[in-house]
């Protein structure tokens, strides 16, 4: 059994660690930071956390919060639904970016647009990490993944810019990294803070690795990281004051 | 009291008569009236009811099961194309065993076709999406029924947990006539599934729910299959619904099938020609099949006549749940064509 300290939230599962992540994924870094923002905003019993397929979904019994693993690109919709129907709820939908950027991008546009008061968290690794790493919107100019060997072409998807762009409405949009904990907690918690006082959208993409698909080292990792930042920079693209 | 209502008004009607308190949606014809008077009811009600316009349909099913797992009732309407879409959302709700509510209104196809007589989605409604097709589908026949079924399906949905189907049309939904709604006297009570309660011990595992439709080992997903098997074969006895119509009760050698606004064609043929040797069973669940039922109607029984506005689809259910019985079948089909009772009634005249 392991004991609760600063190590750890207490909103993890402990039942369900060690996780199901590969070494060196982001994922866990994100979910750890996500649980401190849960614990310190006092949300754990009101809070619905719905999860995406892909890498994603080896989320949903990570936490001690009620949680929803829903269909592909979908998890927008279900937690849409559930903060419309229960709006004291803080709604977090938690997608990869094939699920957000790809088969799900009509959600996610739509919800923006429309203003749900829910927070979105999209896991950007530059490719599909669970089907054994394909191109993604956010594969990056000469990438080499397991459908683009010869490098990926010159067109990627910026989402926090596309989202921010799409419509003159406050939200919370920002980009993070897993290489930057301390800040990547701050967005997060500016973000769900934000719909939590009903201010409406609030989006948090977060530039994650995945060295089993990047098929790198702790250095290389690092160095790809580098790389990705310079097409997607860590920042707040907001409206709000 | 008498009321002079459509098919969609009266859905409208008994949703909210069922306790439904939220309706997303994305508007096709011809269930777009739905919608559209949830939204004139949520309009004149905005604390209480829900509406969303959704983005697609694969949002509406999905935004629905959101909705529902809060414990709100909740429910969508879709048609053709839509319900294509939809299965996305109705598959996860049949794997996980959700009580979603969806009022279809059939759809001629190939492609986006006729949108006012069809019976044409019967399987992909009962059976469509990954899954085995553990959902209950229901078949009314007229716009009375039309209102009960529809509150039946919130009560079955909610009482077994289990998805629920109006299975309709166009003819059904548009038509306007004098109908006289009955109000239900017992309703099933929604409760939450996730956020039962503000006030939870934070250290107490149990007391989190962690949903999910993804399995570790194939062992995993073939005992949930084996708990959706065992919970099927316990209640589709208690669901299954027909009904039998004949001119009298002399000695039958015919047996007619048909479901839905055709079974209404052939009760008025049967009821004009006095034909005293033919009977209609109607399937008013598609799914479950009411096989015993049937069964037990084709004593003495030396012909069956399918008639369906669709080619292969009540027939495929016959066939399939009579396997092994050796009465010949005859058909009168016409896929996404109204069949009237002068057909039925010449069906009859012709058949040595």
């Amino acid at each position: 059994m392991i004991k609760d300290n600063l190590a750890w939230p207490i909103c993890w599962k402990k039942s369900s660690k060690p996780h199901n992540f590969c070494p060196g994924c982001g994922h866990p870094i994100i979910l750890k930071n996500l649980g401190y923002v849960i614990d310190e905003l006092g949300i754990q019993n009101n809070t619905l956390f719905g999860i995406d397929i892909g890498c994603s979904l080896l989320a949903w019994n990570f936490f001690n919060v009620d949680t929803i693993q829903t269909h592909h690109g979908r998890t927008i919709p279900v937690v849409t639904g559930a903060k419309r129907a229960k709006r004291d709820a803080v709604a977090i939908a938690y997608l990869g970016d094939g699920g957000a950027y790809a088969i799900g991008m009509q959600h996610l546009i739509s919800a923006r647009i429309r203003n749900e008061n829910i927070t979105v968290i999209i896991v950007n690794n530059a490719n599909y990490g669970m089907t054994g790493g394909q191109e993604a919107p956010t594969t990056i100019s000469g990438q080499i993944t397991a459908t683009t060997q010869h490098g990926a072409d010159e067109y990627f998807l910026q989402g926090p810019e596309l989202l921010f762009n799409a419509s003159k409405t406050p939200a919370y949009i920002a980009r993070g990294c897993v290489d930057n904990p301390i800040q990547l907690k701050g967005f997060i918690k500016k973000a769900i803070d934000f719909q939590m006082q009903e201010k409406g959208f609030s989006f948090v993409e977060i530039l994650s690795f995945c060295p089993t698909n990047w098929k790198t080292d702790a250095k290389n990792t690092l160095d790809f990281m580098k790389k990705l930042k310079e097409f997607y920079p860590v920042k707040e693209f907001t409206n709000i004051n | 009291m008498k009321e002079l209502l459509t098919g969609n008004e009266v859905v409208v009607r008994a949703a909210l008569d069922a306790g439904a308190r939220a309706f997303f949606g994305y508007p096709i014809t011809p269930t777009t009236e739905i919608m559209s008077g949830w939204d004139s009811a949520y309009e004149t009600n905005p604390e209480k009811l829900i509406f969303l316009q959704t983005e697609d349909e694969m949002s509406a099913g999905f935004a629905t099961i959101g909705a529902i797992l809060t414990g709100t009732k909740a429910f969508t309407a879709t048609a053709g194309p839509g319900n294509i879409l939809m299965q996305d959302a109705f598959s996860m709700a049949e794997a996980m065993q959700l009580p979603i509510v969806a009022i279809i209104g059939q759809r001629g196809g190939p492609s986006t076709a006729s949108v006012i007589y069809s019976q044409q989605e019967v399987i992909l409604t009962s059976f469509g999406g990954n899954g085995e097709g553990y959902r209950i589908v229901y078949s009314p026949s007229s716009i009375k029924e039309l209102y009960d079924y529809t509150i039946k399906s919130f009560n079955t949905a909610w009482h077994y947990m289990i998805p629920t189907f109006v299975l309709t049309d166009g003819y059904t939904l548009k038509t306007r006539t004098n109908v006289e709604l009955k109000k239900p006297t017992k309703l099933e009570i929604s409760k939450p599934i996730v956020l039962k309660s503000l006030k939870r011990n934070n250290r107490q595992e149990s007391n989190y729910v962690n949903l999910r439709n993804t399995y570790s080992v194939e062992e995993e997903c073939f005992d949930n299959n084996k708990a959706l098997i065992e919970k099927w074969n316990k209640i589709k006895k208690e669901i299954e619904e027909h009904e039998v119509f004949s001119y009298d009760k002399s000695v039958k050698d015919t047996l007619i099938m048909a479901h839905g606004i055709v079974a209404s064609s052939v009760k008025q043929a049967l009821s004009d020609t006095k034909k005293k040797s033919v009977k209609l069973f109607r399937p008013i669940t598609l799914n479950p099949f009411p096989v015993d039922a049937l069964k037990k109607e084709l004593k003495g029984i030396k012909q069956i006549i399918v008639t369906e506005s669709a080619e292969n689809q009540l027939l495929k259910l016959v066939k399939e749940n009579l396997y092994g019985l050796n009465i010949p079948i005859k058909t009168y089909n016409k896929p996404a064509l109204g069949i009237t009772p002068e057909e039925i009634i010449d069906v009859i005249k012709n058949n040595k």
